[in-house]
């Protein structure tokens, strides 16, 4: 899919919350080894939401971020979607809460906004849709956000790695961005690998269903497709970014297309955050953009469970290097860092129910 | 729970105020208050106009709450906290991110957007502005 | 002129078998009786929370109601905390202003139908704006504590001074028959008490209390008891105590004690009635009135001045701290303890020789402040 009229990247911002907990805390609190499960995960510890945080929260910290390297004003933005699995609301649009708080479209809100399922590639999705109305010229300035506050029953192996996080992005003309994205193409099948049925609160998954037929083929058909496209190779790309559910699948299926370690390491953030679902793919790009420099080639491959991938074919611009500096960066948010126990972990993921609980999530 | 308290209404008109920190200026003397009022505090003039007021502050006095008023039982102990914006407006407002033992009075903090009332699980989540120490 | 002709009041405490029909009544019905009246021109009723807590307005009605008073005119007046001194502040007028001959004013509050804290803070939290300050989670006790910070930095004054007032408070109510607290409360306690809103301690506090008080005003002096109101003043101050310029002053009081004043230039009172929520209001209060200097009070409460038997005593009964916080009916209480102080019925708790008062009812954080000044006839 390449769109009419060239479009890019005009600004992009990530928020993680400050909390995380460590895998062995994880594993203590079940009474397990983490030795043992440490070498197949791959994330030594998650960031963890705090009592008041969500997905609206960090979708809001992540947007105020990429409308600063923007330089962009907020009235501007014509459409606002927010990828997620977790939304605040079953049913009440993220988005409608994020025009507001940021807003969007100016005081008349003349603005589109929408959420996004689609498991973890929700984010990369509505990205897709706004490169789409600014490619044809519906809009000028499109935002898209991927953002989750993410579940992962207790005791669960998803305990060790579903995050909090997400990153923002400001899609626009090519002559306002800072790294151009030149093609987006996706790959959609029915796998059911992982979901969650309405009204449950974790997800449900199929373990080792959810690598080969699932993660990898999918990731792979996109990333090779999309190279064909374009007639690249490996070889064309500085960095590669992959959906990162733990730290291990994104270096595997780099490998198996024939990206070194070092194109995938800057963009390789969960072994450090966890998996932020639909912000996952999306924060790893991020960390690439800032440090990125003119003329370099990214590539990203989204994953969503159910399944399908969304990838991108992105080069970066002149001016990055002045707007890399204009709000705090990816790993600014890695390193501002605190550690949680399991049970105010609990509590912050409000595992634990209070009598009377009328604040309750 | 009493009525007043799961208003939906009560919550949505003050929005300008709790996302975006919108409150008022005299354009007469100059001072500004959150929300924005009619009748200038100071000065007596009806002459005020809405603003945007800035988004960083200090801490003037602080306060931590360890008997919670119901619906906020959940997130105690938590600061409520006098802030003095920079351009020297002053408002009451929760802090968020910090230990009730890292707060002092003169710390730097910025505004946020989190949950600050929730209605149950079936009710409204109210988002409003807090207040966390600086990153930088 | 207008004179306290009669009083009554119930034990302040909990009163889980009785409503606020009950308690109103019964010292409703002891006023008249101490008055030895029949009846009155008009019912004025004191309350703060009703509303909230016991589900109940109109409550005028309701108090004339259960008085077997149907057919009088009746009002609620509320000002939160300030609600007694002001219903008697608006029974007064009526008389000064000749709509009444003889006004009935009743003060009663149930707080412990919420037996929950976390829903009488709620409750409280009504006194403060419920937009700007209840919504991020401010609660009354800690906008005390906003004040207390605010002290304690500008005089250099550390925690445990604070003790002053509840010791002395806790001491004065131990002979007070219908107080509360009636224990003696060790400065070691006191440290030793929950934080509630940091700095301010459980012990720092007045306890939340049922109670009822009545007292039946009179354009002509009473029977066999008479107390004169020579001076009334209220003035108000901003709901929100983040627009305050100085949180270590209470304006509002000093403008009602003026305003009270100026009908008496020469009153001096033989002892005090301050609405002492926390210690530290307490603190800021006794610096309005002119007890003690700025930054002060703990050493005018740990003097012999302010005790019973000193030259200014303050709330020779116990105070919110230990008599208890009926909170609308507190102003009341405050009335019908002068009129047994200056008519020399306070056995236990007597000021000895008193013959005059200044009473303090205030509400919020000095939000809304009445002062009375009443004299023995």
């Amino acid at each position: 899919m390449r769109a009419d009229r060239k479009v890019g990247i005009v600004g992009w911002g990530v928020y993680v919350p400050k909390w995380r907990i460590k895998s062995e805390e994880l594993a203590r609190g079940w009474g397990r080894d983490w030795n043992r499960y440490a070498a197949g995960i791959m994330v030594e510890e998650k960031s963890v939401p705090g009592i008041d945080e969500d997905t609206f929260t960090i979708a809001y910290e992540a947007s105020v971020n990429a409308l600063k390297r923007a330089r962009l004003d907020a009235s501007l933005l014509r459409a606002v979607y927010v990828g997620t699995e977790s939304k605040p609301y079953a049913v009440k649009t993220t988005a409608t809460m994020l025009i507001d708080a940021l807003g969007a479209g100016g005081n008349g809100r003349l603005t589109t906004g929408a959420d996004y399922e689609f498991a973890c590639k929700a984010g990369t999705e509505a990205m897709q849709s706004v490169i789409g109305l600014v490619g044809s010229g519906m809009i000028e300035y499109g935002l898209a956000v991927g953002a989750d506050t993410a579940q992962g029953a207790p005791g669960d192996a998803l305990e060790y790695t579903a995050a909090a996080g997400g990153a923002a992005y400001i899609i626009g003309p090519a002559e306002r961005s800072v790294a151009i994205i030149e093609a987006s193409l996706s790959h959609v099948t029915d796998t059911p690998d992982f979901w969650r049925r309405q009204h449950e609160r974790y997800p449900a998954h199929t373990r080792a269903f959810t690598g080969e037929p699932a993660y990898f083929k999918h990731i792979v058909t996109a990333a090779r497709e999309l190279m064909s496209l374009m007639g690249t190779g490996p070889e064309d790309y500085d960095y590669a970014v992959f959906h990162q559910p733990n730290g291990k699948y994104p270096l595997r299926v780099g490998t198996r297309l024939g990206f070194t370690p070092d194109k995938l390491k800057p963009g390789l953030i969960t072994p450090y955050i966890g998996n932020t679902y639909s912000g996952s793919a999306l924060v790893g790009l991020a960390a690439v953009l800032d440090q990125a420099k003119p003329g370099q080639r990214i590539l990203v491959v989204s994953f969503g469970s159910g399944a399908g991938s969304d990838a991108f074919h992105i080069e970066v611009g002149d001016g990055i290097e002045e707007v890399q500096g204009l709000a705090p960066k990816t790993l600014d948010y890695v390193s501002r860092k605190e550690y949680v126990d399991y049970t105010t972990y609990a509590r912050y993921r409000r595992m634990i129910r209070m009598l009377h609980d009328f604040s309750a999530y | 729970m009493w009525a007043y308290w799961q208003s939906v209404p009560a919550h949505w008109r003050e929005l300008p105020a709790r996302y975006r920190l919108e409150g008022g200026k005299c354009r007469d003397c100059g001072h500004t208050t959150l929300p924005d009022e009619m009748v200038c505090p100071v000065c007596g003039s009806k002459n005020i106009e809405r603003i945007n007021l800035p988004r960083r502050g200090k801490v003037v006095n602080y306060s931590v709450i360890w008997n919670a008023p119901r619906g906020y039982e959940y997130y105690t102990p938590y600061v409520v906290a006098l802030i003095e914006l920079e351009d020297g407006t002053r408002i009451f407002s929760q802090l968020t991110d910090v230990h009730p033992d890292e707060v002092r009075e003169g710390m730097e903090v910025e505004m946020v957007l989190r949950k600050t009332r929730v209605s149950g699980e079936s009710g409204l989540i109210a988002y409003s502005y807090k207040f966390r120490p600086v990153m930088d | 002129m207008v004179y306290i002709v009669g009083a009554g009041l119930t034990k302040v405490g909990n009163h889980w078998n009785r409503s606020l029909r009950h308690l109103a009544a019964e010292a409703a019905l002891s006023a008249m009786e101490d008055a030895s009246v029949e009846e009155v021109d008009y019912v004025v009723v004191a309350n703060a929370l009703s509303g909230v807590i016991n589900g109940q307005e109109n409550l005028a009605s309701y108090v004339t109601t259960h008085l077997g008073m149907t057919g009088t005119p009746a009002v609620k007046v509320e000002a939160a905390g300030a609600s007694g001194g002001a219903a008697l502040l608006m029974a007064r007028s009526l008389i000064s202003g000749r709509m009444a001959d003889r006004v009935m004013v009743v003060g009663v509050e149930k707080m412990t139908d919420y037996t929950a804290l976390e829903d009488s803070t709620a409750a409280l939290s009504t006194f403060i704006d419920s937009e700007y300050e209840a919504f991020p989670g401010g609660t009354l006790d800690s906008i005390h504590a906003l004040m207390m910070r605010a002290y304690m930095r500008k005089y250099d004054v550390p925690r445990e001074e604070f003790s002053h007032l509840p010791v002395l408070m806790h001491e004065n109510a131990s002979t007070t028959p219908h107080a509360q607290l009636r224990f003696k409360l060790k400065p070691k306690s006191y440290e030793a008490s929950p934080v509630i809103a940091e700095p301010i301690k459980m012990l720092d506090l007045a306890p939340l209390s049922d109670g009822a008080a009545a007292v039946v005003l009179s354009r002509e002096a009473g029977r066999e008891f008479s107390v004169e109101i020579v001076g009334s003043g209220q003035a108000t101050d901003t709901i929100s105590a983040y627009r305050r310029e100085d949180l270590t002053q209470l304006p509002s009081v000093r403008a009602a004690f003026k305003r009270a004043l100026s009908e008496s230039p020469d009153f001096k009172p033989d002892f005090y009635a301050i609405h002492d929520y926390s210690s530290v209001m307490g603190y800021v209060e006794a610096e309005e009135l002119g007890l003690a200097g700025r930054g002060e009070a703990a050493q005018f409460f740990s003097s012999e001045e302010a005790r019973r038997n000193g030259s200014s005593p303050v709330n020779p009964e116990g105070g919110l701290k230990a008599r208890g916080n009926p909170i609308g009916a507190t102003g009341v209480y405050q009335a019908a303890e002068a009129f047994l102080q200056l008519t020399g019925r306070a056995e236990g708790w007597q000021v000895p020789g008193a013959r005059s008062a200044l009473l303090l009812s205030v509400g919020g954080l000095g939000a809304n402040s009445v002062v009375h000044l009443v004299r023995g006839v």
